[in-house]
């Protein structure tokens, strides 16, 4: 680690990130629920009322439907906002707002509107918060057309992705996974805005492509040193956006090393990995020596007993055994 | 009022009511495609309220929404020309007629989501309190819309925050098919800016004058940073739900002739000939107006259909 770098939280980040974007554009505003005194539910905005004030850090109402309704409706009429959903699983509340209203004001209006919103959401179970508050969801926003869909892994991502997200002129879904706030990361000084769009090799390799999201980038990357010991040589790959998606890393990875496993923690089925194998299976076809194992959550809604819980999500172990199957 | 003033009143009610009559021909004929929702008896409302705005105010318009959008300043050739799915309309044919939008005269859209509205309407309220300017905006929606949960979100969003919003109600009687009344609890929908702390009046929706004072009176507390009002306008709609719904399986022929005869357009006109205009001037009014329109469904039928190449562009900025 360079003089320049330091280490940060992932929740610093995520702070660090909306900081400089506010101190950059006045027109930007952060709204949600207990974020302003409070800091946020986990912490991690302490500090950003304090500097910005009440008229730009905007403690909400618990009204899903009506802050995300207010940001669309702002953000058509010159400010960015960015708007907190505190559990991704309250997205459905505000669902019409964002798949009716962000998402195609823009095309419906033939290009008169422009709808620079940014949703903050959190994914990710493990902490025994059961089925309500435990979903990771940014499938349903990478189904609809319209927004833009981010999900960083480290605190680095976090910063880029989050700049990116603001700067965007396009309704952008952010999703965080509130297990890793408290991991730390390194960060350089200055933080350039991670295009989208553009995926990134966390460590390559030879023998088989772990394509990962969220905090499964970290579990991808845990196994995959363990197999190294054993000589299995993993390429770890992060999309970091799901839309825009940059199929052509995925399919260069796997196409040279013919083998595939994509972890994700949305539900197995009619989600991520599915889509992320469909790309593999239209575009690496030819390389492929065996099929794509795909680990998503299991097909349950979230349990609340540890022993339940933890074998719902994808871990260590089930990628260890997933690529061992395949080597 | 002055009469230069009430003779564009009476004009703009009649460009929202001849537009709405070619819609329905144009419909019949069968040159247009899916539904259109008209506004024919309803016309008071959209011009009391919107001309007591300026360009740089806000709207958000209904599904029934060729209306507001006329009355705000939307230009009919382009409207047609939406409503037909060219690539002239004002939304590139993109929309429709649910959605016609008009960024450049402050018309936020028209909504196919009932209470679609809300949520952008007090965001554009809150964004006008942010910037310090003092343009307000007006949310229009239905009595159906009266019963949306995000009604009351918004309306408690507009209380915290003294939000310069002004919520149209347009209380025409039914929410599609069924009697507002049958499940609209309470006694009136202004009523339930109550709870809020909000001023709610209702009012005779077609007097157009009556509403145009409601209207200062509510965007000049809203300019001067007082808050959001609820006006709950008394109106009907003389045909269907949708063009090509007769309107009448629901609905008494009693009911019907009864709201005739409180016609918004034809009580003005009377009105105003009662002040002293000749009726004369308003006829010509009402032929510019027609011929107006019928240019506008002439140019929209001669024109061109968007390219496909166009299905897949305007997602993104």
């Amino acid at each position: 680690m360079s003089t320049l770098e330091k280490e940060i939280t992932f929740g610093a980040a995520v702070k660090q990130g909306i900081a400089e974007e506010m101190r950059r554009d006045k027109t930007v505003i952060l709204m949600g629920e207990d974020i302003g005194s409070a800091g946020g539910v986990f912490k991690i905005l302490v500090g950003l009322h304090e500097e910005f004030g009440n008229e730009r850090i905007i403690d909400t109402p618990i009204a899903e439907a009506g802050y995300v309704g207010l940001g669309v409706g702002a953000a058509l009429t010159g400010l960015r906002p960015i708007v907190e959903i505190m559990f991704g699983d309250f997205m459905a509340l505000a669902m019409d707002q964002i798949v009716n209203q962000a998402a195609k004001l823009r095309y419906m209006s033939g290009g008169q509107a422009t709808v620079p919103l940014t949703i903050r959401a959190t994914m990710g179970a493990g902490r025994s918060s059961a089925a309500q508050h435990s979903q990771s969801l940014h499938a349903w926003a990478s189904h609809v057309p319209g927004p833009k869909v981010a999900i960083p892994s480290t605190p680095k991502d976090a910063i880029g992705l989050l700049k990116t997200a603001v700067r965007d002129d396009n309704p952008t879904v952010v999703f965080e996974d509130k297990m890793m706030y408290a991991i730390k990361g390194s960060v350089p000084e200055v933080v350039d805005p991670i295009p989208f769009g553009v995926a990134d090799i966390k460590r390559p390799g030879d023998d088989v492509t772990l394509i990962a999201t969220s905090s499964m980038v970290l579990v991808a990357l845990d196994a995959a040193e363990e197999l190294a010991k054993g000589g299995i040589s993993c390429e770890v790959i992060d999309p970091r956006t799901m839309v825009p998606l940059d199929k052509d890393t995925l399919i260069e990875s796997v196409s040279r090393t013919g083998k595939a496993v994509i972890i994700d923690e949305g539900c197995q089925s009619f989600g991520v990995t599915a889509e992320l194998a469909s790309v593999v299976y239209d575009g690496a076809f030819d390389y492929l020596d065996s099929p794509v194992v795909r680990l998503g959550a299991m097909d349950v809604p979230v349990p609340f007993s540890k022993p339940l819980e933890d074998v719902t999500i994808p871990n260590k172990q089930d990628v260890i055994s997933a690529v061992k199957r395949l080597s | 009022m002055d009469t230069e003033l009430q003779k564009t009143i009476h004009r703009s009610m009649l460009r929202i009511r001849r537009f709405e009559e070619q819609i329905l021909e144009v419909y019949t004929s069968g040159l247009m495609h899916g539904l259109a929702h008209l506004y024919i008896g309803e016309e008071a409302v959209a011009v009391g309220i919107c001309t007591a705005l300026r360009d740089n105010d806000f709207i958000t318009s209904t599904h029934r929404g060729h209306g507001h959008c006329i009355a705000k300043g939307g230009k009919l050739d382009e409207m047609m020309a939406e409503v037909m799915g060219r690539v002239t309309g004002i939304c590139r044919g993109k929309g429709g007629s649910m959605h016609i939008a008009d960024m450049s005269v402050g018309i936020l859209g028209a909504n196919g989501i009932v209470g679609g509205g809300f949520g952008i309407a007090t965001g554009a309220a809150l964004s006008a309190k942010l910037r310090k300017t003092d343009q307000v905006a007006v949310c229009f929606f239905g009595d159906g819309a009266s019963n949306q949960g995000i009604f009351f979100e918004v309306m408690n969003y507009a209380a915290i925050w003294d939000l310069p919003i002004i919520y149209v109600c347009e209380n025409n009687q039914y929410g599609e098919y069924t009697a507002t009344d049958a499940v609209t609890a309470g006694d009136t929908i202004a009523d339930r800016a109550k709870p809020f702390g909000i001023p709610g009046s209702t009012i005779d929706g077609n007097d157009v004058e009556i509403v145009y004072e409601a209207a200062t009176e509510a965007i000049q507390r809203a300019r001067t940073g007082n808050g959001p009002t609820l006006i709950e306008c008394t109106t009907y709609r003389h045909r269907g739900h949708h063009v090509g719904d007769p309107g009448d399986g629901y609905r008494s022929e009693e009911e019907r002739q009864e709201w005739q005869e409180k016609d918004p357009i034809a009580r003005y006109k009377a009105a105003l000939m009662n002040s002293g205009i000749e009726e004369i001037e308003l006829d010509r009014i009402d032929l510019e107006v027609r011929s107006e329109v019928a240019d506008a469904v002439e140019a929209a039928q001669g024109a061109p259909w968007p390219g496909v190449e166009e299905a897949d562009q305007h997602v993104y900025a």
